[in-house]
């Protein structure tokens, strides 16, 4: 228990920012999320970075990408109102190679809906969010310490594959405090950006006489139609489709004689652990799939287990968005099943329990 | 294995999340894994608000509290809310000072103690209620030990406060001691 | 001794994109006369620019440049200034990419007194988009969607400027290409947030729609339009109606934000 600290959701990201290199922050107040801005308005003077608060989340992420072409790894923090507002310039991150991290700490609902409440309504806005065909990588957390890792990852990211990096947290655990020994220096691998090298980019002011711009263009950063577009796109887009298998990130557990599989990702994660060991205690021969990155979406691991299993479950914090995917992925090897909570409050480990043994009576009927 | 489950609830600006916190941070000393999770309204004051605090030697996997064994209300709202769905035997600290207790709730254990005045009375603040219940809650529920609470209240406290903080934890522990049940 | 404009252009870009007879070509070409009389480092300038006609001046730039978002212009430069004081950082915008979509970034770089030279290309129109009305379109003045003329009121973009907090703000026209030039290399050398109007014609949309169409007309019509402004100030309101002040309205010195960001750091380093 030694170096334990009690440390919050959002204060983790924040450390975990700064641990990768972060240096530049800008955001808009917006809860759950504040609380990261909070804390970098306090540590970045001190390590000479720069936290600023802007005037909207459009500024934030404008200057987020503009701070990265100034050579400095940069961050935004938001919530589901805030990310709407960003996803035109994600795009932009997106076409023009911008290493960049964005987290976004989910609350309930479209518009203000609630927003003190937790929710997992945002995993086709980071997914789908901006306009047109783009490559993004999305990862989630469902422990405290796991934020701070994960943050540390997207950046890593964000830097080998020069594109914007979304992490999905939520209100419970944007403000969950655990007791936590977080890494030191050296422990977690963090990938700095070289310029002019192969696989990174250079940056303003070095004397590259850079063209940045958001429009269709060559290499040079110039504009072009047509065939070169399609080249452009197809080339950013293959950027993840191309080393999914090296990018996807998940945990498997009593996946061997698994009957039925729970897929879950995030803090519903942690109610569903709390029930796996529940039920396998039980007898029930159930193996769980915990999703660490969303987006590319592990579609090959999914339609292998699916091949040998009766069921699948989907608990999510919506009304069945990442189900979906598990259900395209599935193939229809296995009927997919959603077990979605909308009131704010989080899914169970009484309520998965209770779903499983009801579906095993009536499957093994 | 063992775990507790604690609930700590009133109104926003009673210092509740505050509470939770000491207390974690006291149980995290003594080698527990702790995990704190808030709960509130869009305001910033005088919404319903609570922190739960679980205190396990075990993994914390669900982060929430679902049926507490320890219930503290500083608020009417709160009392009337959460006396329902407590563990079998349940500890209930309600601060008479601000609660009616009507008289249909025989279940549970509930102790009435007048903590926020014994706040103003004792300790010259309203704004120290949250430590005089947790020293009251811990009288009564032996969470921790004395040496961890204070060094988390001490810890968790700005320092020009920290007196009178550490003298409002006497007072909630002195306060449970002469506790009888309503 | 002066360098050679030419030297900040990518003259293999050109010809440009605009119109014949359009006065983007008049302010660029005047920007980079004035980086070349300030003899300013191609590699210690960035140039960015946002969406509309004006963003194309992003693109003739040899130097560091971005051709960002509609309207966001500002908010990129002052992520990218933060980041790299060390940068010269020139914004190029239209009247509606400045004051229109990006208007709420514009108010809070002038309030931030952001180390940035703004440079506004104010044709009164959205001409890239075909000619539709724009929030500094004047009264009664068509547009593809106000054919009946509009009715609402334009807004003067240095008064705005002023009021925001900015602390060097001039307005000329492209029909003075000498004051483009001071004016630029004053806002360049300014520490702070400065604002260059410059009012220019749009032959093919604001002209073809108003009756001006030919392009030596509008330029007329601009000069005549406008008064510099210690003459501005001696005239009667009745003498001040339909007419523009030009000149330099506020150079003034006020705490910049990223020197005061730094000096901040200073302070939390060393205490």
């Amino acid at each position: 228990m030694n170096n334990q600290e009690l440390v919050q959701g959002n204060e983790a990201c924040a450390r975990g920012a700064l641990y990768a290199g972060c240096r530049f922050f800008a955001g808009y107040p917006i809860t759950p999320s504040s609380e990261i801005m909070e804390y970098l308005a306090r540590e970045m003077p001190k390590v000479g970075g720069v936290c600023v608060q802007l005037e909207d989340e459009i500024a934030s992420i404008s200057a987020v990408i503009g701070a990265s072409w100034g050579g400095v790894k940069a961050m935004t923090a938001t919530s589901g109102p805030g990310f709407s507002l960003m996803q035109e310039n994600i795009g932009y991150a997106a076409i023009t190679e911008t290493p960049c991290v964005i987290v976004d700490c989910q609350r309930w609902g479209p518009s203000t809906g609630q927003p003190t409440k937790a929710a997992q309504g945002d995993v086709m806005q980071a997914r789908w969010g901006t306009h047109g065909d783009h490559p993004v990588i999305v990862l989630t957390a469902s422990w405290v310490r796991e934020v701070f890792e994960m943050t540390v990852l997207a950046f890593n990211l964000a830097e080998i594959y020069r594109v914007p990096v979304i992490l999905l947290l939520d209100e419970v655990l944007a403000h969950l405090r655990e007791n936590v020994t977080l890494p030191v220096a050296g422990e977690l691998q963090v990938v700095e950006r070289v310029e002019k090298t192969n696989g990174s980019m250079p940056s303003f002011g070095a004397g590259a006489r850079l063209m940045v711009t958001g429009m269709a263009h060559d290499e040079t950063g110039f504009p072009v139609q047509g065939e070169k577009a399609a080249q452009l796109l197809k080339r950013i887009v293959g950027k993840i489709e191309e080393h999914k298998e090296r990018l996807v990130r998940y945990q498997g557990f009593y996946l061997d004689d698994a009957d039925f599989l729970i897929v879950s990702y995030g803090i519903t994660s942690r109610a569903v652990e709390a029930a796996v060991e529940r039920l396998r205690a039980g007898g029930v021969p159930i193996g769980w799939l915990d999703l660490k990155i969303l987006w590319p979406f592990p579609d090959k691991p999914i339609r292998e287990i699916a091949s040998h299993v009766k069921d699948i479950l989907v608990p999510e914090l919506n009304l069945g968005q990442l189900v979906r995917e598990v259900e395209r992925a599935a193939a229809g090897h296995a009927p997919v099943s959603h077990l979605g909570r909308v009131d704010g409050s989080l899914i169970t480990p009484e309520e998965i329990c209770r779903y499983v043994r009801e579906k095993i009576a009536r499957v093994c009927l | 294995m063992s775990t507790r489950q604690i609930r700590l609830s009133g109104a926003g600006g009673q210092g509740l999340v505050l509470a939770g916190i000491i207390l974690a941070e006291a149980a995290m000393r003594a080698g527990y894994n702790v995990a704190v999770a808030q709960s509130y309204g869009p305001e910033a004051r005088l919404g319903a608000s609570r922190a739960e605090v679980i205190i396990s030697t075990e993994k914390i996997a669900y982060p929430q509290v679902d049926k507490p064994d320890v219930l503290l209300c500083l608020s009417q709202e709160a009392f009337d809310k959460y006396l329902v769905g407590l563990g079998e035997e349940a500890l209930v600290l309600v601060d008479s000072s601000q609660v009616l207790i009507s008289t249909n709730h025989r279940k549970p254990k509930i102790i009435a103690l007048p903590l926020q005045r014994a706040a103003m009375e004792q300790v010259g603040s309203k704004l120290v209620t949250n430590v005089v219940a947790l020293g009251a809650l811990n009288a009564l529920a032996g969470i921790v030990s004395w040496e961890h609470l204070a060094t988390a209240v001490a810890a968790r406290t700005p320092s020009k406060y920290r007196d009178q903080n550490l003298k409002a934890l006497d007072v909630g522990r002195a306060l449970a001691s002469g506790a009888s049940l309503a | 001794m002066t360098r050679d404009y030419r030297q900040y252009l990518r003259v293999e870009k050109l010809p440009h994109v605009w119109c014949p007879g359009c006065g983007h070509g008049i302010i660029t070409h005047a920007i980079a006369n004035a980086l070349a009389e300030l003899q300013l480092d191609p590699d210690t300038i960035a140039v960015l620019g946002g969406i509309g006609c004006s963003g194309r001046a992003s693109f003739l730039f040899q130097t560091d440049a971005m051709h960002t978002t509609h309207g966001r212009a500002v908010a990129f430069a002052t992520g990218l200034k933060l980041a790299r004081p060390d940068l010269h950082v020139i914004v190029v915008m239209g009247d509606g990419d400045a004051l229109g979509i990006g208007g709420n970034h514009f108010i809070h770089a002038c309030r931030r007194n952001i180390d940035l030279t703004a440079v506004i290309y104010n044709n009164a129109i959205y001409g890239q988009t075909g000619g539709q009305l724009a929030p500094t379109t004047p009264t009664e003045k068509r547009s593809t969607t106000s054919p009946y003329g509009n009715v609402e009121h334009p807004f003067d973009i240095a008064r705005l400027a002023m009021a925001a907090g900015a602390t060097y703000v001039a307005r000329t026209t492209s029909f003075d290409f000498p004051e483009i030039v001071r004016f630029v290399k004053r806002g360049i050398a300014h520490k702070g947030f400065s604002v260059i109007e410059v009012l220019t014609q749009c032959p093919t949309y604001y002209g073809r729609l108003n009756d001006l169409r030919d392009p030596s007309q509008m330029l007329y019509e601009l000069k005549s339009q406008t008064v510099p402004l210690d003459e501005y100030h001696q005239m009667t309101p009745e003498e001040r109606a339909g007419k523009i002040p030009i000149g330099e309205f506020l150079c003034e010195e006020r705490a910049e934000f990223v020197e005061s960001y730094y000096r901040l750091c200073q302070l939390g380093r060393s205490g």
